[in-house]
């Protein structure tokens, strides 16, 4: 897409959210060998500035540095959560949160035709939204999120400081006072089980059961395109 | 943002939450408030989380505490992309403001 959409004057940034910064995020971008500025957001500053709240999440920005489309779930022409085959004899919990995945409604050619149209038109494309309209659209932050941001900052802080013990209880906090966020989930099961990020004696919940709890239709809030 | 200390300079505050030190008080686009400045010149943080809405968060055992930002409204407060730099995975860092004058398409991930 960005070597279709770049001579029509559009660029593609993308930022790992990674608390593990280069470590964690960068084989994952050298695999990808990517000509676009790939960078790395060891501190989520995009959830605290922008309200990210999950992964993958795209926003728009126009010649101008004016957002005209906020935070909303991205597929930009791909869907790498479901759709592929499991080896034989792959863990249970693994089919089962596969099984899961495959429930969650991505559209990513729509997606991907309101990115060209936006390339091609700019403003006065459909998809462009109003500076009035951004801000309404952009998550609403009440002082339990604020709070939850604060919680997640602290817990990010010492377990970079190596008290990672220490830093659980502010991510719980997190959890606790946005429970929507999933990246303060996912970001904080990940440092106890990476892979599966499942049940753990450190957090109340994990992947497989807060999906299924909210439904797995509803992990990805459906842009309004 | 995570402090060390229970004040700031007005330095801090605006390079860290955007919100600058006038006269009137502490001012971010049209919006002013009003805020007490220490005689060495310092705010305090309590006072800047009641003022202007920001969670306030201690952990006593590390001397630590860390604001939330703005509460009460959106996450966006304008349309307007906050100036933000990161590293790529080399270290060197990189300013979104440098991409003025293109579109720009940012995706957000992560490897977890």
């Amino acid at each position: 897409m960005r070597a279709e959409l770049q001579p029509k004057g559009l660029e593609v940034v993308t930022v790992a959210l990674d608390l593990g910064g280069a470590e964690a995020a960068g084989p994952w971008i050298d695999l990808a060998k990517p000509e676009h500025p790939a960078l790395i957001d060891q501190a989520h500053v995009l959830d605290e500035l922008l309200g990210v709240v999950n992964v993958p999440t795209g926003v728009w920005i126009d010649e101008h540095g004016v957002i005209v489309r906020p935070p909303e779930p991205a597929f930009p022409g791909y869907v790498a959560i479901a759709g592929f085959g499991l080896p034989e004899g792959s863990p249970p919990r693994v089919v089962e949160m596969l099984r899961e995945a495959a429930k969650m409604k991505v559209e990513p050619e729509r997606y991907a035709e309101a990115v060209r149209d936006w390339a091609e038109h700019g403003s006065a494309s459909r998809f462009a939204i109003s500076p009035e309209e951004v801000v309404v659209r952009s998550r609403p932050r009440s002082r339990d999120v604020s709070r939850a941001a604060a919680s997640f900052a602290l817990g990010q802080h010492l377990h970079r400081a190596g008290h990672a013990d220490d830093a659980v209880g502010w991510f719980r906090e997190a959890h606790r006072l946005q429970p929507d966020n999933w990246t303060y989930k996912r970001q904080a099961w990940e440092l106890v089980d990476p892979v599966l990020q499942g049940p753990s004696d450190q957090y109340e919940g994990d992947w497989l059961s807060d999906v299924r709890a909210i439904g797995a239709e509803n992990y990805y809030p459906q842009p309004e395109l | 943002m995570v402090l060390e200390r229970r004040r700031l300079t007005s330095e801090e505050l605006e390079r860290r939450t955007g919100w600058k030190l006038e006269p009137q008080g502490a001012c971010k686009g049209d919006r002013c408030v009003p805020l007490p400045v220490g005689e060495d010149g310092m705010l305090d943080l309590h006072v800047l989380s009641e003022r202007l809405g920001m969670e306030l968060v201690h952990d006593a055992d590390h001397h630590l505490w860390a604001l939330g930002p703005e509460s009460g409204a959106h996450a966006l407060a304008s349309a307007d992309f906050p100036p933000i730099t990161l590293p790529d995975r080399h270290g060197n860092p990189f300013s979104l403001d440098s991409l003025r004058g293109s579109k720009v398409l940012l995706v957000a991930w992560a490897s977890w």
